[in-house]
């Protein structure tokens, strides 16, 4: 177990083979947007905030969640 | 007229035909003379088959279109025989810079790896690739004919009838095969009332082209939000003749007619290259992108491809290179139906293979699209919250998406392909586009993508070739059947044996990109892509896999 946040590219998809290094990521790229598709902004907001809890859950260890809460205050 | 380039003008001879006023049947017509069209012209001058060539207008491609041409696609210009004469004209380049503000964020290196012919993209402007292909569609006499439109196509069981309209009138022609090569506004397409479905996206690009002496280096250069031209994107690119291409963004509600006024573009490229840096306009235009697609790419004898049958928008560079690689995957098939030698259905892997590119292409083209130009607010702030993070962290740079370049599909669920039953590493997968290397031919140093193509070909790996004894028949017996599969050992050590060519592996870096070992065996198509590959040799198998690729087997 490691208890620091991973910063490199950590996208994959079970069963899936990539030819290119890009894909994955532009493979979670493309459906955090289309979740978000046709939503006002406040609809919007209201996802992120709860996408945000439903990963901290699953993430768990609060010594990487308060690295990354750090990380994403920084140059905002 | 262009400062930098004069455009040819055909000459427009009225055909005998018309002249005669009778009809005549040819095996294969193709409408179009952009690049797409004249492509498949040369492939099928190759494969010997006699091709006439229709277009509209009587030169080349005006004003400022395709720039990049992606490694694939030169790849396939070389074994069309002009790859020679589009890479030394063009500006090599492998690197991208992608800035936010005023920080770069993001590179990119499209060739980490040495020792491949072609590099991973060159820039040159689209008329001069469409000269080059006229000039060798001539050499190797291709009937083309300009000022010849398609005013109409009638279907009928078994040929497509013509209707041309000329300076001289009306003439009518019969084809077996027809090939519609004639863009994204495909009239052909429109009268047979067939559907391109995708979407549009809904904004305006200024796209300049200048000319100017500057020693930035080859590079692609892409600004998010810079201060020179706030909230919008821009991409810098180097062309032949001291030309560079210049794309600003605008934003949908922009004027198309009033921005492309002089005293509107220069001083947004003033505010671009400072004040001190001297240039000239060459072309100023305003578009609109979309990404869509025909759903079928072949219907009954008319064959849709390049524009015609996709588009997309111009990050990633994969409009022509797409349309290239249309042309390479039909001629060998349309070449065997001519023949005799393969049943019409075959023509059906054409549509399927390539509308499986075309979906990969278009989703990238999407993808990039939608990150540079975010729809919503919170696309908006996903956007640049991945741009802020980029500065510090890998992973954000990976998301980083100002363009997926044009890089060929694996071919992976087609049903020529026949599947791997011996394990092996890498990406030479059946249905994958093969890997360039260096090999010695005939003791110099050659490419082995310059010996393979045209018609099927097995590769032997060994390590000394003068010991394959017995093995060598078997080989040679591949090479006379109906359809001949070509035998190439790939020897470690240089060496020779008679009627069987030998490439030596120079470097390793043949069986290394491929996974070999003594006795590997690899089978290629014509359009050098990976159909099958087993760890031993059986005669039995390869003609069955042979069988597979050209839709032979029962
Ligand atoms: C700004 C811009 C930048 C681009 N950048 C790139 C790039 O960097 N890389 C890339 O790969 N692609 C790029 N593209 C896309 C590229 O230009 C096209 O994909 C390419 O031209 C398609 O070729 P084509 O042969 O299918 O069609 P076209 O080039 O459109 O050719 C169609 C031909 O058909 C003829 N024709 C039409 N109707 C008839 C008729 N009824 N009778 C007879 N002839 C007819 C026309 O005269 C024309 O010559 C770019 C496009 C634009 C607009």
């Amino acid at each position: 177990m490691t208890s620091t946040l991973t910063l490199s590219p950590n996208f994959s998809e079970a069963g899936k083979r990539y030819f290119r290094a890009f894909s994955p990521g532009d493979d979670f790229y493309e459906s955090l947007i289309d979740a978000h598709r046709d939503l006002t902004d406040e609809q919007s907001a209201m996802l992120n905030a709860k996408l945000i809890l439903l990963l901290a859950n699953h993430v768990g260890d609060l010594t990487i969640l308060r690295e990354a809460l750090l990380r994403a205050r920084e140059d905002v | 007229m262009l400062k930098t380039y004069t455009y040819p003008k055909y000459e427009y001879r009225q055909p005998d035909e018309q002249k005669e006023r009778t009809a005549r049947r040819y095996p294969v017509v193709i409408v179009g003379a952009g690049p797409v069209g004249l492509a498949a012209a040369i492939d099928c001058r190759l494969h010997g088959i006699p091709v006439i060539v229709l277009d509209e207008d009587d030169t080349v491609s005006i004003g400022s279109r395709g720039v990049c041409y992606a490694k694939r696609a030169l790849e396939i210009l070389d074994r069309l025989g002009v790859g020679e004469r589009v890479v030394g004209k063009g500006v090599s380049w492998n690197v991208g810079r992608t800035f936010f503000h005023e920080e770069e964020v993001f590179n990119f290196n499209l060739l980490p790896e040495a020792d491949h012919k072609r590099p991973g993209m060159i820039n040159l402007q689209q008329y001069y690739l469409e000269q080059y292909l006229v000039e060798r569609a001539q050499e190797l006499g291709v009937d083309l004919r300009w000022k010849n439109r398609v005013v109409s196509v009638q279907r009928m069981s078994d040929q497509v009838r013509l209707t041309i309209e000329t300076p001289d009138g009306n003439y009518g022609i019969e084809a077996d095969w027809l090939i519609a090569a004639d863009g994204a506004r495909s009239p052909i397409r429109k009268q047979m009332g067939l559907e391109v479905e995708g979407k549009v996206f809904q904004d305006r690009f200024l796209i300049a082209d200048v000319v100017m002496k500057a020693d930035f280096p080859a590079e692609r250069w892409f600004w998010f939000d810079p201060p020179f031209h706030p909230n919008q994107s821009v991409l810098l690119h180097k062309q032949a003749d001291n030309v560079w291409r210049i794309d600003f963004q605008l934003g949908w509600d922009a004027d198309p007619e009033e921005e492309k006024k002089p005293e509107k573009v220069i001083p947004r490229i003033k505010a671009m290259l400072g004040d001190d840096r001297e240039f000239e306009l060459e072309w100023v235009s305003v578009y609109t992108f979309q990404c869509r697609r025909m759903q079928e790419f072949r219907h009954g004898r008319v064959l849709f491809v390049g524009d015609a049958a996709h588009q997309v928008s111009p990050f990633g560079a994969r409009g022509a290179n797409s349309g290239i690689q249309d042309a390479d995957n039909l001629i060998w098939k349309l070449k065997l139906v001519l023949d005799g030698k393969a049943p019409e259905r075959l023509l059906d892997t054409y549509s399927a293979e390539r509308i499986a590119a075309a979906d990969e292409n278009l989703m990238n083209s999407t993808r990039s699209t939608d990150f540079i130009t975010p729809k919503s607010k919170a696309s908006r702030t996903f956007r640049n919250a991945v741009l802020t993070l980029a500065e510090h962290h890998s992973f954000a740079r990976a998301l980083v998406n100002s363009g997926r370049l044009s890089v060929p599909a694996f071919l992976i669920d087609s049903p020529l392909n026949s599947p791997d039953g011996d394990e092996f590493a890498g990406a030479m997968v059946p249905g994958a586009a093969m890997d360039d290397a260096p090999v010695g031919v005939d003791g110099k140093r050659g490419w082995l993508l310059d010996l393979i193509g045209n018609g099927f070909h097995l590769l032997y790996f060994t390590d000394v070739a003068e010991r394959l004894g017995s093995r060598l028949d078997e080989l040679r017996g591949l090479g006379i059947d109906r359809i001949p599969v070509e035998p190439v050992v790939i020897s470690e050590k240089a060496g020779a044996v008679a009627g069987v060519r030998v490439l030596h592996d120079l470097q390793h870096l043949v069986a290394r990109r491929y996974d070999a070992r003594e006795g590997t065996v690899y089978l290629l198509r014509p359009d050098q892509h990976v159909v099958a590959r087993w760890r031993k040799f059986d005669a039995h198998r390869i003609r069955s896999a042979v069988a597979r690729a050209t839709c032979n087997h029962s």
